[in-house]
């Protein structure tokens, strides 16, 4: 066949090249018999490729490469890619996994050298603020009416490749990015083409350039001055459009005796100063007493993931601060928290009267939970109790434990099986470990929760539960006899 | 930008500048809607880069360089005379935006002097994450330095704002920590580094958000007699036992404000690198700490040579291997063949049998490769086995000085 000619246009002409692609390969055109035009080259005849062609089946890695490689400044990057779709279609499917094959190392490196302009563009623009247009201000919030612009030098045609992230991050603001090649303007909502630009010397910094500079100098530490490497990392080619570069030639011409100095300085003694108070008040930073510690507990926000949707507020132990037995429930309920006290819903009432069967007197006793805000879930109008989970437990055992520690009691009682893991930091089987527990360095005893009671459905085992729970909180009560004879 | 804010910053950034983490790394992909700003990269972006070829990706200031603690080789222990400055937690989180709008920076990287008390320093940085992204609608990088003294609660709300949070280890040993830092202690700093690797676990579970780029510290190299095999040992269990994403290491740098303490001279880079290089092969190609510790002699790493290729010359009976047979474990050890080198070599060898000129475009190390490799085009016999493979592969010794 005769050698063919076809103009792409300038640029990444990624669907020039497709629609060539695919004509080709309908009429079996070789790699040898074609001749891509690229920029540069568009004063010769070219033969347009006519008609359309059904899509070529290529895999996703092809596909990927031709993308990137597009991008690339070299003239005979579509020759290329077209040798290899080429080959691929004559039988080489896995030709990409070659590596070592002369072609696809070639196109990888250009992939490559693609790649590593978009990350640089990604890294080294740099905006600049200007002020608003008449009618830009127009669907921006009062405090986002300002308008960035960036001038930036790509090496290869990235400039649309690069884009997205500079869309997506930083999507409510309006930007324009120029380059040589053409010139991108995102007004919030929409991204615009345009045509391509040069470098305005009128658009000039604002103070946070000077402030930047600033941060770039005095985070360089002249003792491990190394330029090369800077180089290395850094091309030249961006540096016209980088403010900080400013401050590159006196930081490496001061650095050799900034170092000397610092060597050469003798350690200097210090002012006197007396940092014994200092200390000491550092080291009684932590909250003195339980009701420093409930302020902290009080002034924090939920832990729990639920509580985030409405309005809760932490509900804090209650009871005398002598106490000899400490109740650990799960959590507050809704009625809890409406009132802010722990055990005055269904579940606190069924415990009040078992306390009282059991002849321990409420009043004397401590109790609180070991996650201290509501989690629930809305259903319709209700809030529902919702279990929280393991690092939510874990989360408010800090509290718990110090709160414990204020307490001192003889006997902590944990109710339920959260109580249980919050005390003892791992999972505990309520029904297989009920009765006498260890929660180091208290001792404990471990029962049910009284919410379990209320949700057996069947009227004689809930009797029976509930005479077991009673039966447990007798031995509670002469535990805690027991522990304040031996003591 | 008003002045006062300037010098501030000249202040707080000088003071931040020792701690060598910058990385943007490791955050889970996600980015703002109509009202926030902000994204991240997976794998980070470098930003600038300052002339000694560090990257700047974060923002990385102090909050504060006042600071109760006498750390000997920290510039702003409370016995050093630098000047001192404060930010309140407006002015960083301004500075955070407006730097980040112009593409300066990924986020921010926060730590601070321990001011007052370790708790209200802990509180105001956490204030800090809180307010970027809660007002702001911030979605950028944000890595918070934890500090192990403060109550175990701030740590656990700092987490859901962070997107990393590390804590220094500094000193590789307790002795060490001891005498230079003496109001640190070994004990507390791994305790928090526990508490931190267990909630990042549990919020992983559960679908939830605890520091998900996880937690990374540094270790000082140089400011004590500390060897490289006890460093790199440490190393290895800090990763068995805290899955840290990180250790760095930074070579004990002189400071304008030296201690009495410690000795002032040039940093100890190549050694520095050396303990990267260690580290990598621990975690990338398939050594044991104990291999790697023992590559060296009297327990410290080689400066001529690097690790992996200390190894291999200790170990010349293993050497040398088929390119085309070899298994990939094996293939990993081969000095002068990188993780992507091996890749490259495995893809490409299950449809072309490979020779020399295939390996050529397959990696950059092949000089240093050749004596421990096979090709039906090449076979180093006689190469291996040279007494001069040392010298003939060694770096130049004067290479890494510093100008």
């Amino acid at each position: 066949m005769a050698g063919i000619r076809i103009d792409m246009k300038a640029g990444a002409d990624f669907d020039g090249f497709r629609h060539a692609l695919r004509v080709l390969v309908r009429d079996g055109v070789a790699p040898e018999d074609v001749v891509f035009a690229a920029e540069g080259a568009q004063d010769l005849f070219g033969a347009p490729v006519s008609g359309e062609a059904p899509p070529v089946a290529l895999p996703r890695v092809v596909t990927r490469l031709i993308a990137d490689v597009v991008c690339h400044r070299d003239h005979e990057r579509y020759g290329l890619l077209y040798r290899l779709v080429w080959r691929v279609l004559k039988g080489e499917r896995a030709l990409l996994d070659v590596a070592s094959d002369p072609l696809v190392y070639r196109l990888q490196r250009m992939q490559q050298e693609v790649r590593r302009d978009i990350h640089h563009m990604h890294g080294f623009l740099r905006f600049r603020r200007v002020a608003l247009e008449e009618g830009e201000a127009e669907g921006f919030r009062a405090e986002e009416k300002e308008r960035f612009v960036a001038y930036f030098e790509p090496k290869h045609f990235t400039l649309l490749a690069a884009a997205p992230f500079f869309t997506e991050r930083f999507a409510n603001m309006a930007w324009s990015i120029l380059t040589p090649d053409g010139s991108l303007h995102w007004d919030g909502k929409e991204l615009v083409e345009g045509p391509p630009a040069r470098r305005d010397p009128a658009v000039a910094g604002d103070g946070f350039e000077d402030g930047w500079r600033t941060y770039y100098a005095a985070t360089f530490n002249p003792a491990r001055a190394n330029p090369k490497l800077m180089a290395q990392h850094m091309p030249r080619r961006y540096w016209a459009d980088m403010p900080e570069v400013a401050a590159i030639p006196e930081l490496i011409s001061s650095a050799p005796s900034r170092v000397r100095e610092m060597i050469a300085r003798e350690a200097a003694a210090s002012p006197r100063r007396t940092p014994e108070k200092a200390l000491q008040k550092m080291r009684d930073d932590r909250p003195k007493s339980l009701a420093e510690l409930n302020a902290v507990i009080a002034a924090s926000e939920p832990l729990v993931l639920g509580a985030m949707l409405g309005a809760t507020r932490a509900v804090l132990g209650e009871g005398p601060t002598d106490a000899e037995i400490v109740f650990v429930g799960e959590q507050p309920g809704d009625q809890e928290d409406r009132e802010g006290r722990p055990f005055v819903g269904p579940a606190g009432q069924l415990l009040d009267r078992a306390l009282a069967e059991a002849g321990l007197d409420r009043r004397s006793l401590y109790l609180t939970n070991a996650v201290k805000h509501f989690k629930f879930e809305m259903r319709g109008k209700r809030r529902i109790h919702q279990k929280p989970s393991l690092s939510e437990v874990k989360h408010y055992r800090w509290w718990l434990m110090a709160e414990l520690e204020f307490l001192s009691p003889r006997l902590v009682v944990a109710l339920g099986g959260t109580a249980a893991l919050a005390l003892s930091g791992r999972q505990v089987s309520v029904t297989k470990m009920r009765g006498r527990q260890e929660f180091p360095p208290f001792a404990g005893f471990l029962t049910v929760h009284p919410s379990y009671l209320l949700r057996l459905p069947d009227a004689e085992a809930k009797a029976g539960a509930y005479r077991a729970f009673v039966d447990d909180l007798r031995q509670v009560r002469e535990l805690a006899g027991e522990r304040r004879e031996a003591a | 930008m008003d002045e006062k804010l300037a010098t501030k910053l000249g202040i707080l950034a000088d003071a931040a500048k020792y701690d060598v983490s910058c990385a943007s790394s490791g955050a889970p992909k996600r980015k703002a809607g109509k009202n926030g700003l902000g994204a991240t990269a997976p794998s980070g972006i470098c930003h600038a880069f300052t002339p000694d070829g560090r990257c700047v990706s974060l923002l990385k200031i102090l909050l504060t360089n006042y600071c109760l603690f006498d750390c000997a080789y920290c510039i702003n222990r409370r016995s050093s005379n630098v000047p001192r400055a404060r930010f309140s937690v407006e002015e960083v989180v301004r500075l955070t935006l407006e730097f980040y709008k112009r593409n300066y920076i990924e986020g921010l990287f926060l730590s601070s002097g321990i001011a007052r008390s370790p708790d209200r320093t802990m509180e105001e940085m956490m204030r800090v994450a809180k307010t970027l992204r809660r007002v702001h609608g911030f979605h950028g990088y944000i890595h918070l330095k934890a500090i192990p003294e403060a109550s175990p609660w701030l740590i656990e709300e700092a987490g859901r704002y962070a997107d990393r949070l590390s804590i220094n280890l500094e000193l590789a040993s307790g002795a060490s920590l001891k005498t230079l830092a003496p109001e640190k202690n070994d004990r507390t700093i791994t305790h928090a580094m526990g508490q931190m690797h267990e909630r990042i676990l549990e919020a992983r579970d559960e679908r939830r958000r605890f520091s998900p780029a996880g937690q990374s510290t540094q270790v000082i190299v140089g400011a004590d007699d500390v060897k490289d095999a006890a460093i790199i040992r440490r190393s290895a269990r800090l990763y068995g036992d805290y899955a840290l994403k990180r250790v760095y290491y930074s070579a004990f740098s002189p400071i304008p404000e030296a201690s009495v303490l410690l000795p002032a001279k040039a940093p100890p880079l190549r050694r520095e690198n050396r303990l990267y290089q260690a580290d990598w092969l621990m975690r990338f190609y398939g050594f044991s700490a104990d291999e790697v510790a023992d590559s060296g002699e009297d327990g410290m790493l080689a400066l001529d040579v690097d690790p992996k290729l200390a190894w291999a010359l200790k170990n010349r009976e293993r050497f040398p291997v088929d390119v085309n047979l070899a298994e990939r474990e094996m293939l990993l050890r081969v000095p002068g063949l990188g993780q992507r080198a091996v890749e490259r070599i495995l893809t490409s060898r299950r449809h072309r049998k490979l020779r020399l000129d295939d390996l050529a475009r397959l990696t950059a190390g092949l000089k240093r490769a050749l004596p421990f490799l096979v090709t039906p085009d090449h076979r180093p016999v006689s190469l291996i086995d040279r007494l001069d493979l040392r010298q003939r592969l060694a770096e130049p010794a004067q290479q890494m000085s510093l100008f």
